[in-house]
């Protein structure tokens, strides 16, 4: 081999080493810059770990009142589904891969809980939920089933049974209050579904109540559970946003299901139905309307419309960050400008508005809570907290960007070490190194819910970990995450917001005397 | 091939463009190769067009997914530091012209369809990924690795 040969062969091998000297440049850079921006920030660059809930011991006992939408999704996520549905799902999954609901229920924690008692007004509902309390195999059509549980006509009988230590309310909000006090006096536990309460007054006789009896309570907010939320208490603790002034939540959604126009059921009538002790609670009196029964969120009888039903869940979000409580005073506005026209509806009109806003200030901390919801539009708003360095923007992932105008930034925006284009810090569930930034790339997937769904093969649900939660606090004798205490901010203030519309004036809290006044 | 098939600016030229498909393929790997949380799920799911099943499907079973990684980000490696040093180079230039069908087949530039991640630039039907395609199919058809390479020593009469 000649020299000219040698030559040839390897003139392209250097260009490795430029690779090399490249590749590590840009690395040094890039870690620097991370490493740098990780230690301002003081962000623990841990990745969350779920513990399970402990669920050992004896069985818990749980009666479910009210098998609806939401009652039908509790008792899933406590590890109840019919026969019918596990079928339907099997199939699914049969037909397309991509569909792993039967596969995600099989993994889901067995929490050890058994469904001793159903009660729900509609037969239809009341059978279906026994067929899933017998589903103890979790089986499909056709499987071996447990024992049925107990129907009972009303609660109260159920309240009385001595098997039964624990009931999930999931009625419509007129019969929360008196659900829940009496569950409290007979000893048992409760886990109720918001809004806390339709009505003021019974704000304050629910909480008496429960403190009284010791009950292991747990409000329906499961936002408790985001992974991304407990990153964001631990930013906003570091101070990474600066003063905060405003909040800003929202919720976006177009269909009649979501305007909760649902469907009503071709099986309910009179017989099927026991519409009289569905309007026990009312002061006023209405002749049998499947509409009503179906669609109770619409009027102001069984409801309080996007305030008890979804203002709540964004204020608890805040809530549980910010732990910012009730606030000083409520205004609101809004009306029905959408679901205005007869074709949606049977007979009546909804009372509720679809689109609805209201301001909560809190002037002793020093910044604004706002809400705003539409049912016509489904644009996403998202959820953000702004102070005077940067905003965080929180959904399923968290990203704080910094305000260009920031004081405490201001020297690394100068410097080119934060570009308030791009986030300063960003929270990835699931993601294995949290320290590195992520790229745009994956940030891209993450926001658009393409990333970690399949990670591990499962998918979490948080409304499951929130009843373990639950179950486990009852168990062990704790207070969970969504107690009382925070149940009392979140009905005062959903009750301020309500009463702001309907009376049209501000509402004011006095945190001395513990009252609601009007102005 | 030899040096009188091609004049030295023709073969310098193909070898620099060997070259450079090389390094893109080398970079694109040794990225992916050093993050820790790179994973071609998000890609995958973002498939579209008439694979876009076979892709969800890869993406669905876990073992899978992390075969296809693997065969992925190494099979950049290897075909770019192959281009580059002129090393088994017919077969990597295949190897690469495979990888990057798959590339076009996930995300297609046809029409009606629109992706997670922008486009930085306009495509119908041709995109890069092809563009990129075609000219590998040009690298094979002119073994420049013969005369610049390590494939000088390895086929040697």
């Amino acid at each position: 081999m000649n020299r000219r040969d040698l030559i040839k062969g390897l003139a392209t091998v250097p260009v490795l080493g430029a690779m090399a000297y490249g590749t590590f440049r840009k690395r040094r850079q890039d870690h620097i810059k991370s490493h740098r921006l990780a230690n301002e920030l003081g962000m623990s660059n841990k990745n969350l770990v779920f513990s399970h809930y402990a669920h050992d011991g004896d069985a818990i006992r749980i009666g479910i009142i009210g098998y609806g939408i939401r009652g039908t999704q509790l008792m899933k996520a406590a590890g109840f589904v019919p026969p019918e549905t596990i079928r339907e799902w099997k199939e699914a999954g049969e037909k397309d891969s991509r569909n792993k609901r039967y596969e995600e229920f099989l993994q889901q924690d067995d929490l050890n809980v058994k469904i001793t008692g159903v009660c729900d007004l509609f037969d239809v509902h009341a059978e279906r939920a026994m067929a899933a309390a017998a589903n103890t195999g979790r089986e499909a059509t056709g499987g071996t089933m447990g024992p049925r549980p107990k129907r009972y006509r009303t609660y109260q009988e159920m309240l009385a049974a001595d098997d039964i230590d624990a009931v999930i309310i999931a009625a419509p909000d007129h019969w929360h209050a008196r659900m829940t006090i009496d569950a409290a006096k007979a000893g048992k536990h409760v886990y109720g579904e918001k809004g806390f309460t339709r009505t003021l007054d019974e704000v304050y006789a629910v909480r008496d109540a429960v403190k009284e009896s010791g009950i292991t309570y747990q409000l329906g907010h499961q936002g408790r559970q985001t992974e991304s939320y407990i990153k964001a208490k631990e930013a906003v603790e570091k101070n990474l946003l600066g003063k905060i002034n405003l909040v800003e939540v929202c919720t976006n959604r177009n269909s009649p299901n979501g305007a909760w126009v649902y469907d009503i059921h071709p099986d309910a009538n009179e017989n099927t139905v026991d519409w009289v002790r569905f309007e026990e609670p009312c002061e006023v009196k209405h002749p049998w309307s499947p509409e009503r029964f179906f669609r109770w969120r619409c009027w102001w009888d069984y409801g309080t419309g996007l305030s008890g039903d979804l203002l709540t869940h964004e204020y608890d979000a805040v809530n549980q960050i910010l732990g910012m409580g009730i606030p000083e005073s409520a205004v609101s506005s809004g009306g029905v400008y959408f679901y205005k026209e007869k074709e949606y509806y049977v007979n009546e009109i909804r009372e509720v508005p679809d689109v609805w806003n209201a301001v909560l200030e809190y002037p002793h901390l020093d910044f604004t809570l706002m809400y705003s919801a539409t049912l016509a539009n489904n644009r996403d708003r998202g959820k953000v907290i702004m102070g005077h360095d940067a905003s965080m923007e929180m959904g399923n992932n968290l990203s704080i960007y910094a305000c260009s105008e920031s004081t405490r930034y201001k020297e690394q925006i100068n410097s080119g070490l934060i570009d308030p284009n791009v986030p300063i810090y960003t929270y990835i569930p699931g993601r294995k190194n949290v320290d590195s930034v992520a790229t745009a790339t994956e940030q891209y997937f993450a926001s658009r819910g393409l990333l970690y769904t399949y990670r591990n093969g499962h998918r979490v649900d948080t409304t499951h970990l929130h009843i373990a939660e639950w179950i486990e606090a009852i168990r062990e004798g704790k207070q969970p995450s969504c107690n009382i205490d925070r149940a009392f901010e979140e009905g005062i203030t959903a009750a301020m917001a309500t009463m702001a519309y309907r009376e049209n004036r501000t509402v004011f809290w006095d945190k001395d005397k513990q009252q609601v006044t009007r102005g | 091939m030899n040096n009188k098939d091609l004049s030295g600016w023709q073969l310098w030229a193909l070898v620099v463009l060997r070259v450079a498909i090389g390094w893109h393929f080398l970079y694109e790997g040794i990225t992916k190769l050093m993050n820790p949380d790179w994973s071609s799920l998000g890609y995958l799911m973002d498939s579209k067009g008439l694979f876009e099943g076979m892709f969800h499907s890869i993406a669905g079973n876990a073992a899978i997914l992390n075969m296809m990684d693997f065969l992925n980000v190494w099979g950049l490696v290897l075909v770019g530091a192959g281009l580059i040093v002129g090393l088994f180079t017919r077969v990597a230039s295949i190897a690469g012209m495979v990888l990057l069908a798959f590339y076009y087949l996930s995300h297609p530039a046809i029409i009606g369809v629109a992706y997670a991640i922008p486009s930085e630039g306009n495509y119908l039907w041709i995109n890069k990924n092809l563009i990129e395609l075609l000219t590998l199919w040009v690298i094979v058809l002119f073994p420049t690795w013969k005369i610049v390479g390590l494939d000088r020593f390895v086929f040697k009469k």
